[in-house]
């Protein structure tokens, strides 16, 4: 046992792996993307496991979804259930570019579309911040779950979108590559807000704003970043989602979607963004697993959710993190 | 010397409570800064006042010739007032040197897009950052509890932890309310020598609220008495010391 946990030790510390394993990652998720034997390949493989690429694909989403709303309900220890809200601005924006504006647009330029949706929702994100100022808790969670019910009636009476129906004909455009590429990039930047004076300022509100205050944290910058961020990323994985299912109705996105991302942040872990990581696969490969169930899959995962609050309400990694996704300067001290 | 804070005709009311009423007082530079007075007597609500978390109902609060009443809190704290709590605040599931480089990261200069890309400027400033905010724990003893989560640490550490935070804000002027609460006579005579050092160190002016009368006369330059939101006294401790209202408002104090 003790020569395992050594190893494990030693591979949590080792800081060349996971570059590698980005790389690898890249260059074989655009390989699949561009070559249609490979993905034909791949898609065989999957099956097996009861698997297919858009599953795979919704695994890279939901990382995304599931790290940005840790930062707000996780590291800041707000409750936001309006994560969905984002999504649908996210979903809604960067498909008015790419079915309207711009319909003739390079594959390639996917990136452009995609940042349209997640500046979207950052805006949104950064009205929802000036609320929190004066509200916190339960009344904030309350307001969070205003905003989705705005959002999903506004895109509703909206006839350019499609009102009720959504958004229909949106280019299937999120390929792997590119839902790798912006899990990578999220939690990257994650990472790097977190472990710098922004993100001690974001754990001090949680811990104690009063004290935060007196310490000379400037609260309000904190919690701005912190929602807009959380927002523009919710909006990434909304416009990646949109061009993967190839279409967008308000219903798409509404208090369901939300709660499954709380699900995955409660089971991987709040405050975590390893747990992060764990808490999206899990849930998605699960969910995907349980599709046979029906209509008793919405019973079972919001149940999962009570459960996990009842007996381990910090989830698999609750404030814990891989030592593989510290900066190394943090990393560094650690050892010494 | 001049006054560093100045408390103008300030009041404040909860209610129908007078909580504070009419204070006039003025902590002079380099000054360690005694306030006593019976439970209840408004001395922690003083402080509230002076660091923004209360609004003044009435009266000005002068910091440094600047006018402090109306600003945020955080603004007041930057502006170089330090303060520790009468019921300890530390930030209890963060490490403790995390809780000293809160305080510290007043001085980091660097942008949120910066921290964001990770750029190099805000690189360099957060290795200044651990070596500075190590230093400033291995000064105060705690050095080798630096990844200690802050709620583990026993009560009279704690205590010193929330006074080398502050300190790390570099105040000029820093306020500890009942430093010395719960602590023996022996600890509170080693509290005196150590409150003695931080003031000598970092060239802090201390205004303080203790009930530990030894510290407070042992310490203290001068003393400002409240009783019932009022202010009841000033002077050296051995003007105070024979004040005749001040004696009764504690023998008052003690027959309730
Ligand atoms: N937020 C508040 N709302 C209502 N009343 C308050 C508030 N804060 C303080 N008070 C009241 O103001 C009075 C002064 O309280 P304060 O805490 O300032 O006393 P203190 O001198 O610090 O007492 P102690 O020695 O017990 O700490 C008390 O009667 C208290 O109940
Ligand atoms: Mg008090």
């Amino acid at each position: 046992m003790g020569k395992v946990m050594d190893f494990l030790k030693k591979l949590g510390e080792n800081r060349v792996i996971l570059p590698v394993l980005l790389v690898v990652g890249f260059i074989l998720t655009l390989a699949i993307s561009q070559f249609a034997p490979l993905e034909q390949g791949l898609q065989s493989v999957l099956r097996e496991l009861h698997l297919n690429t858009y599953v795979i694909a919704l695994v890279g989403i939901n990382v995304i979804l599931c790290a940005s709303l840790n930062l707000v309900n996780g590291y800041m220890g707000e409750f936001s259930v309006g994560h969905a809200g984002f999504m649908s601005l996210g979903a809604y924006a960067s498909s008015i570019v790419t079915v309207k504006l711009l319909p003739d647009m390079p594959d390639a330029l996917f990136f452009f579309p995609v940042i349209v949706g997640g500046v979207v929702a950052a805006l949104a994100g950064f009205l929802l911040a000036l609320l929190s100022f004066k509200t916190r808790g339960d009344y904030l969670a309350i307001i969070t779950l205003a905003f989705l019910m705005i959002v999903k009636s506004a895109l509703e009476n909206i006839p350019y979108v499609g009102g009720p129906r959504g958004m229909l004909g949106i280019p299937k455009l999120t390929t792997l590559a590119w839902a790798f590429f912006w899990a990578v990039v999220t939690i990257w930047v994650l990472r790097n807000l977190l472990y710098s004076k922004f993100g001690r300022a974001i754990a001090a509100i949680r811990e104690d704003e009063i004290a935060a205050n007196s310490m000379g944290v400037r609260v309000r910058e904190a919690k701005i970043l912190a929602f807009s961020v959380s927002a523009f990323f919710a909006g990434v994985a909304g416009a990646l989602f949109a061009h993967l299912l190839v279409f967008a109705t308000p219903a798409t996105f509404g208090i369901f979607t939300s709660t499954e991302i709380l699900v995955m942040v409660y089971l991987g872990g709040i405050g975590s963004l390893a747990g992060s990581i764990i808490g999206a696969v899990v849930y998605t490969l699960l969910s995907n697993w349980l599709l046979p169930l029906g209509t008793w899959r919405m019973v079972i995962m919001p149940l999962i959710l009570v459960l996990l609050m009842l007996f381990r309400p910090k989830g698999i990694m609750g404030f814990r993190e891989l030592p593989w996704f510290l900066p190394k300067r943090e990393a560094r001290r650690k050892d010494s | 010397m001049s006054a560093l804070l100045e408390v103008r005709n300030v009041s404040r009311h909860f209610g129908g409570l007078k909580a504070i009423a009419e204070c006039d007082f003025s902590v002079t530079e380099g000054h360690a800064h005694g306030i006593i007075g019976p439970n209840g007597a408004g001395k922690t609500t003083l402080f509230n006042l002076i660091t923004g978390i209360y609004k003044p109902t009435a009266g000005e609060i002068v910091f440094a010739g600047e006018r402090l009443d109306g600003l945020r809190p955080s603004r007041i704290a930057l502006k170089g007032i330090g303060r520790t709590f009468q019921n300890i605040r530390l930030f209890k599931q963060l490490t403790v040197l995390e809780n000293v480089r809160i305080a510290y990261d007043s001085q980091l200069r660097y942008s949120p897009l910066e921290a964001l890309l990770t750029l190099p400027r805000m690189g360099r400033n957060e290795a200044e950052s651990i070596a500075k905010s190590s230093a400033l724990l291995e000064a105060f003893g705690l050095g080798a509890l630096s990844d200690s989560l802050a709620g583990d640490l026993p009560y009279g550490l704690q205590r010193k932890l929330e006074i080398a935070r502050a300190i790390a804000l570099k105040p000029r002027l820093l306020l500890l309310d009942e430093p010395a609460a719960g602590l023996n006579s022996g600890e509170t005579a080693a509290l005196t020598e150590f409150l003695r050092w931080v003031r000598t160190e970092y060239k802090v002016t201390l205004l303080l609220i203790e009930h530990h009368m030894h510290l407070v006369m042992g310490l203290c330059d001068r003393i400002t008495v409240l009783d019932f939101g009022q202010k009841i006294a000033e002077g050296t401790p051995e003007e105070i010391r024979g004040n005749k209202r001040v004696i009764e408002a504690y023998l008052g104090a003690e027959e309730e």
